[in-house]
């Protein structure tokens, strides 16, 4: 679709364009290796406040970017979170200053995997240090002092956006007022972890992943990444959902007798375009990090491993939020979390919504999900407004 | 503030943990917030009941009571609440039990069935009461235990609960002399603070 007849709908923050900042100071990761400086590409919706009191960071998961609303010219797609973001919808443009950034070690032009290590002059590739949530944490709030921001009014993602959101009140508990924490867990299920690293053996496996320097090689493991794509994909959906949307109805041949036309349910059909479309577009390397990134992240670990312990150093509200059909990061997981916060006397609110969308249901559209969220950060945006 | 807001709201000290379970609207837990500056939290099923609570900044968990309270440990509030909703839980013996394990103390208000008012509804209507309280048929009501203010005392007894205080509300009756000589019968809501 070309740009002159992209109709923007009701409702949407209309055309948005991406930043880019070199951020100069240096940034000590928690394996030790310092980047003496790095890149951050990010998107802004809104307008930040007078008193700069009205800006939300988003934090996005796996495989998310920073374009989280709206649309760019020549794309007909909005950003991954348009049901949510924009005027009058559940984090209200026309209310907070929404920023949206790509996380180091991803693939969407901040550095990672992709980028070139200035003290070698050679693409990072395999050896980009490896990340844990907190490196994300502090690379945002690097991000909030260039924007000069002192204090998010709110932090917000999903699965592990959640865990940033979570981390930031504990890293850095004066610097956000509100942690929504969606479709998240304070530590991974090992069958959570098995599922990451079949993926990873996946991209591993494929001839063309070389060891990591498949950029290197002018080579990419397409089908690897694919696979692992599609073992994901399976799991953050549910049963329910993908029998209603696919069944087993077929993409092409029939059963009839004597036909030796290939058989291919729509299902198949489905996530091998998902799966090809996803290796076209993301990074191996950063596939094998952000995964491993997900399976080390452990909130409580160096509390005792008591989220009580941890979470009494947060000073923020909390609203968590949970799908019925998430078996991958389940409402168990976000009752855990309530009942730490609970206990560690913290404010807290928590909705556990029935969806049948599996994990995937923290990015669709849910009147339940839209109505809690927007509940909350309206009631926020008021007392941010009734204190200017 | 309701009449059995401000009974509780004077067994409430400033500062306490509290939890309210099905807090509806939040509405209790907003006035005692604004009281007492408790810190408080609701357990609640209804969604635009949990829409509501998350509008006015009440802490609000999504929790179905019938399926237990394990969540929570010993002891670990000063004063559990239940308000007008012990009539409709699957077991509120248990549930009883539950909100004196939590909470040092806890604070109960049910629909009084043994009222002049229910008596009467079923003695000559022969039907089973439909008053501005229990505003149910029998076939789509939410209570499924109806008790008197006899059978409460009578339960508290037989499971050692140490009954605090005792109010009696009547809308019709503001008179306490009648409500202190027949509470059973002219008691329209029982309001209890209990210990073990």
């Amino acid at each position: 679709m070309s740009s002159h007849s992209l109709e923007v709908p009701a409702q949407s923050i209309g055309l948005v364009s991406p930043q880019k900042v070199l951020i100069e100071k240096p940034l000590t990761l928690a394996c030790g290796t310092v980047l003496p400086s790095h890149e951050l590409v990010f998107e802004t919706y809104g307008t930040l406040n007078s008193d700069k009191s009205n800006a939300i960071l988003i934090c996005h998961a796996l495989s998310g970017d920073h374009h989280a609303a709206g649309f760019y010219e020549d794309d007909s797609k909005p950003g991954w979170w348009d049901h949510h973001i924009g005027p009058g919808k559940s984090m209200d443009s026309d209310r907070f200053f929404i920023v949206s950034v790509n996380n180091i070690g991803s693939c969407f032009g901040s550095t990672g995997p992709t980028s070139i290590n200035p003290e070698t002059g050679t693409l990072w590739g395999a050896d980009f240090p490896s990340l844990r949530a907190r490196d994300w944490v502090e690379s945002q709030k690097l991000l909030m002092e260039y924007l000069g921001i002192n204090c998010w009014a709110a932090v917000i993602g999903g699965s592990l956006g959640g865990m940033q959101a979570m981390r930031w009140s504990l890293e850095h508990p004066d610097k956000l007022l509100n942690a929504v924490v969606i479709a998240s867990s304070m530590k991974l299920s090992a069958q959570n972890i098995a599922f990451n690293e079949i993926a990873r053996r996946a991209i591993k496996s494929d001839p063309d992943f070389c060891d990591g320097n498949y950029l290197q090689e002018g080579k990419a493991p397409l089908h690897g990444l694919a696979l692992a794509r599609m073992i994901g994909h399976v799991t953050y959906l549910s049963d329910e959902a993908l029998g209603k949307k696919f069944g087993r109805e077929l993409a092409s041949g029939d059963f009839v007798d004597g036909t030796e036309d290939p058989i291919e349910f729509q299902i198949e059909s489905y996530l091998n375009y998902q799966g090809d479309k996803f290796s076209s577009n993301f990074d191996a390397n950063s596939y094998i990090l952000i995964t491993r990134m997900l399976d080390y992240f452990d909130l409580s670990r160096e509390y005792n491993n008591s989220p009580v312990e941890a979470f009494e150093r947060a000073q923020c509200k909390f609203l968590l939020i949970s799908f019925s059909s998430d078996w991958r990061f389940s409402p168990k997981r976000s009752q855990e979390i309530a009942d730490a916060l609970i206990t560690a006397g913290k404010n807290v609110s928590y909705a556990a919504i029935d969806s049948n969308q599996g994990h995937d249901a923290f990015l669709l559209p849910n009147s339940r999900y839209q109505a809690a969220l927007g509940n909350y950060l309206s009631r926020v945006a008021d007392q941010l407004e009734a204190a200017q | 503030m309701s009449q059995d807001f401000s009974f509780i709201s004077t067994w409430i000290k400033s500062g306490s943990r509290l939890l309210d379970l099905g807090c509806g609207d939040g509405s209790l837990l907003a006035d005692l917030t604004r009281a007492h500056d408790i810190s408080g939290y609701g357990l609640e099923i209804d969604p635009e009941s949990i829409e509501n609570c998350i509008s006015r900044g009440v802490n609000v968990i999504e929790q179905d009571l019938n399926k237990g309270l394990d969540n929570f440990a010993d002891n670990s509030f000063d004063t559990v609440v239940m308000t007008q909703a012990l009539q409709a839980m699957r077991y509120p013996h248990l549930v009883l039990d539950e909100m004196l394990r939590i909470g040092n103390q806890c604070i109960i208000t049910f629909p009084n069935f043994g009222s002049w008012r229910t008596r009467a509804y079923l003695a000559f209507r022969g039907r089973m009461p439909v008053t501005k309280q229990l505003a149910y048929e029998w076939y789509d009501t939410p209570n499924i235990h109806f008790f008197t203010y006899s059978d409460f005392e009578a339960l508290c007894h037989e499971r050692n609960i140490k009954v605090l205080h005792r109010k009696f509300i009547a809308e019709q009756f503001p008179d306490n002399l009648l409500k202190s000589l027949w509470p059973n019968l002219f008691t329209e809501t029982a309001v209890y603070h209990l210990s073990r």
